[in-house]
């Protein structure tokens, strides 16, 4: 089995584990917290509203915000990683056919993988710091995954 | 049956039944329950006026049990369709799961006994909720999901043992897998290009809806909920009932580009799946050819036609369900196909002992 095609095998099987075994945890221990919090704030914040309490409405709101904004994230991640390993494993099968030289693949492989980690990394590293390193992570991911899969078609449209 | 049939046998039934299951719930539940909430949330919004804190609980507790249905489904339909492709995914690369065909059978069979008691426990944690539950948050459907989840966790586990193996040199594999790998015919090769192009496609859609709008989604949210409670304090019902409706159509824009993004990216993996299983497929060439053409046709449809319900509203939501229609038309021949094989290849590769 050429490298390229072993670290996409397995690379995705290790992340299709990982986004599982961070689905399972989060379902376990976060998940219902989270959207019980989100319901709660909500709830305060339309309550105090009613007794004209605008400061401690205006709190909730933006408690609200907060959990949301971590939850998307959460959920997000999950699909993302998981997502994005099943393309691994698929590709980690027929990279052979890619009418490129091995070295070629292999740095295609890598920047897929690399790409694959990255891109969720960044989007759920943004739950606790909203600057722009995170940002910043999530698009040079989601770009690596992205340039790579055009030189993957491209691959595939001179297959040998 | 050996292990990689009963995988692809498995993994096909599995996306079949989740995408006829997601067309239910598109028509039955999706769009009346998205009413429902708006109704509630009016509702809320008057009660506010009214300062009647009572009611407003009353309302919040009726859309948590909405959104609990409607989040059950949507995680019962993505799950299943994903084993699916999990399961087509494990039956592609046996050939490097350097493990006894027995063995392989007994992963097999976990796996798919997780993969369908995780998302028909998901399917009932709305109906069952906390009753008899030993927690104060979990209920047992919540457990029996979890338990579904550990299934094929350990299953997946079993088989990169195996694969852990055959790096390490144990080459006990079979000839099946590599020979449904060097699969040239057109049938592989257009689903092959044609689901590249639509995985590209949406990541491409899911960069430009990073990009331009899911930032400025996140702010109109909260900032309408917010507007919603001020403007009930300040007596001005009509401008809240205003940002109520606004917020209804901020969330239906939010749901057709993640929707439009998810499902061109699975049927793209699809695509690129169902072309390595088209060796089991017996069928004519004809007829072989005529199911990737209806797939493909109906991959681009469904998620054309939902981002266009923006703009064009029922017509398009219609015109996508036909879509929809169309791939679980195309995936039906194809199970049927599968149905019809004989195990001729299985007996080739000594996968039936």
């Amino acid at each position: 089995m050429s490298a390229s095609r072993k670290l996409l095998l397995i690379g995705g099987l290790m992340l299709v584990l990982w986004a599982m075994a961070y689905g399972l945890w989060y379902a376990l221990f976060a998940e219902h917290q989270h959207l019980e919090g989100m319901g709660a704030s909500l709830v305060t914040a339309f309550t105090r509203a009613a007794e004209r309490n605008m400061t401690e409405a205006d709190a909730a709101m933006d408690a609200y915000a907060k959990r949301k904004f971590a939850y998307v994230r959460h959920v997000d991640v999950h699909s993302h990683w998981g997502g994005l390993s099943l393309l691994l494993i698929i590709f980690g099968a027929i990279f052979d056919r890619l009418g490129f030289q091995e070295r070629t693949r292999l740095w295609l492989a890598v920047t897929l993988l690399a790409g694959s980690v990255l891109f969720p990394l960044g989007v759920i590293l943004q739950v606790a710091d909203q600057g722009w390193l995170p940002r910043a992570l999530a698009v040079l991911g989601s770009g690596m995954v992205t340039a790579a899969m055009v030189f993957v078609a491209w691959g595939f449209a001179r297959q040998r | 049956m050996s292990a990689q049939r009963l995988l692809i046998f498995g993994g096909i039934a599995l996306i079949l039944i989740g995408m006829v299951f997601g067309d239910i719930f598109a028509v039955f539940i999706l769009h009346p329950n998205a009413d429902r909430i708006g109704n509630q949330l009016l509702e809320a919004t008057r009660a506010v006026a009214a300062r009647d804190p009572s009611a407003i609980q009353t309302h919040f507790v009726r859309i948590g049990h909405l959104l609990e249905n409607r989040g059950t489904k949507v995680d019962t339909h993505v799950h299943i369709i994903k084993f699916g492709y999990l399961s087509l995914i494990l039956a592609l690369i046996q050939p490097y799961f350097a493990l006894a065909e027995r063995t392989r059978k007994r992963w097999s069979q976990l796996f798919l006994a997780g993969a369908v008691l995780l998302p028909v426990s998901v399917f009932c944690i709305h109906y069952v909720g906390l009753e008899y539950s030993p927690f104060q948050l979990i209920g047992w459907a919540s457990i029996t999901a979890d338990l579904g989840g550990l299934l094929v966790i350990v299953a997946c586990l079993g088989f990169l043992s195996g694969l852990w193996r055959y790096l390490a040199g144990s080459h006990q594999t079979t000839t099946l897998g590599e020979n449904l790998l060097r699969d040239q015919s057109w049938a592989t090769r257009t689903l092959l290009a044609g689901g590249t192009l639509l995985i590209l496609a949406g990541f491409l859609h899911g960069a430009y809806y990073a990009g331009v709008y899911r930032d400025k989604h996140e702010e109109q949210d909260a900032a309408l909920l917010g507007a919603m409670a001020e403007r009930a304090v300040a007596g001005d019902l009509p401008a809240a009932t205003e940002a109520v409706h606004q917020y209804g159509s901020l969330q239906g824009a939010k749901a057709v580009h993640i929707a439009a993004h998810s499902h061109i990216i699975e049927f793209g993996l699809m695509a690129i799946l169902l072309a390595f299983v088209q060796s089991y497929v017996f069928l004519s060439e004809r007829w072989k050819r005529c199911w990737v053409v209806i797939f493909l046709i109906g991959s681009v449809v469904l998620p054309v036609f939902v981002l266009l319900e923006l703009q064009w509203g029922l017509v398009a939501g219609g015109i996508a369900d036909v879509g929809g229609l169309l791939v679980i038309l195309a995936l039906t021949g194809m199970l049927v196909g599968l149905c019809r094989y004989s195990g001729g290849l299985d007996a080739q590769s000594g996968a039936v002992r």
